[in-house]
């Protein structure tokens, strides 16, 4: 155990990795490391992937042809905004309607973005996949990992898994439409909840992460009546947002520390 | 082409602009300790926020069924330290059981 007063532990690679092992084993834990973020990226894919089958078959439904249905898993690549657009114009919306509704949603990618920037290469092709990768699936399964190795190995795992999955179950659901059973009759939609639960759990060791952790779900729920849908997550990350403002109250020491896993 | 053509070529071209504009910020802004700590600590409540969302919501609703149940077995298996596949399995599995039964 370290003696860091930071709940950061997972994000700080840097740190984390010079932690007083020598070459033989430290090699080794990265490797372990890179293997597990994979096969936890993977497991994610697989999860989401099939929820495109509930993805194409309501847009479908809701009056989207095959190919508008492929565009918006291809090209859009993020469920939330996807439902979303689908759900607007099933209703009757018009497409700017559906189509703001979906920009509304994803904000939060951007705030990934802002995450991941440190950890992921920029520039070229691969910052254009990075970019279009960037979903809250592959940035939950970044945010396990413990080394820049690791969070790396589970953003483009997970993130190639869901967007191959995800593709593939758009077109099975899109043609084979209202005869796939509900996704929802095997569970997958608490599937997800206990991905999400599963990736969070590593950071909960401290209290303050536990609180941060709490209020944002009662945030999340509190303005879910209120608020259009995708919006309340929004408001969750004001929660992190207050309590990073809370810099100033620690100690002088902790914020330097800080300082440095933040610069690294 | 069709209004609803240019609906989806728009809201796609504007959702991968959004993922790629945060990535842009300069670096030495996200250096700063307070932006630094908050970027942090942004994925815990993000994930806090999306477990609730996932487990009690349904649209603009708050939805209380088998979801629940499957969340507990999840929560079960975290503590017995069981690996991320079995944890996401078992919650499916409880919660499609509760639902065969009839119950949520």
């Amino acid at each position: 155990m370290r003696p860091d007063p930071s709940p950061l532990e997972p994000v700080s690679g840097d740190a984390a990795r010079g932690l007083g092992a020598e070459g033989g084993p430290e090699v080794a834990d990265e490797a372990a490391e890179v293997a597990r973020a994979r096969r936890t990226g993977l497991s994610i894919g697989v999860a989401t992937g099939l929820y495109g089958l509930s993805f194409g078959a309501l847009a479908t439904a809701s009056g989207l042809d095959l190919w508008q249905a492929m565009v918006l898993s291809a090209v859009m690549f993020t469920g939330g905004s996807q439902f979303a657009f689908v759900g607007v114009v099933g209703g009757g919306g018009s497409a700017i309607g559906a189509a703001l509704a979906a920009l509304l949603l994803g904000v939060r990618n951007t705030l990934y973005g802002l995450v991941l920037t440190r950890d992921l290469p920029r520039g070229g092709l691969r910052g254009l996949a990075r970019a279009q990768l960037t979903i809250d699936e592959s940035a939950a399964a970044a945010a396990t990992g413990r080394t820049p190795a690791g969070i790396r190995a589970g953003f483009w795992a997970a993130g190639i898994a869901v967007y191959v999955f995800w593709n593939l179950f758009t077109l099975v659901g899109a043609i084979a439409g209202q005869h796939i059973a509900d996704p929802g009759a095997w569970g997958l939609d608490a599937a997800a909840a206990a991905a999400f639960l599963a990736l969070l759990w590593p950071r909960l060791r401290r209290r303050e992460a536990v609180a941060i952790a709490v209020a944002a779900a009662f945030v999340a729920l509190l303005t879910t009546p209120v608020l259009p849908a995708g919006l309340p997550v929004l408001a969750a990350a004001l929660v992190a947002v207050a309590a990073g403002m809370r810099v100033r109250t620690r100690s002088r020491g902790a914020e330097q520390q800080h300082l440095e896993e933040g610069t690294r | 082409m069709s209004m609803l053509w240019i609906g989806v070529i728009a809201a796609s071209i504007g959702a991968f602009v959004q993922k790629w504009i945060g990535y842009q910020v300069p670096p030495e802004l996200l250096e700063r300790p307070r932006i630094a700590r908050i970027t942090t600590l942004l994925p815990i409540a993000l994930l806090g926020a999306l477990v609730a969302v996932q487990v009690a919501t349904s649209g603009t609703a708050i939805v209380l069924d088998a979801r629940l149940a499957g969340l507990a077995a999840a929560v079960v298996l975290l503590i017995l330290r069981a690996p991320f596949l079995a944890v996401v399995i078992g919650a499916a599995a409880v919660t499609a059981l509760l639902r065969a039964a009839g119950i949520g």
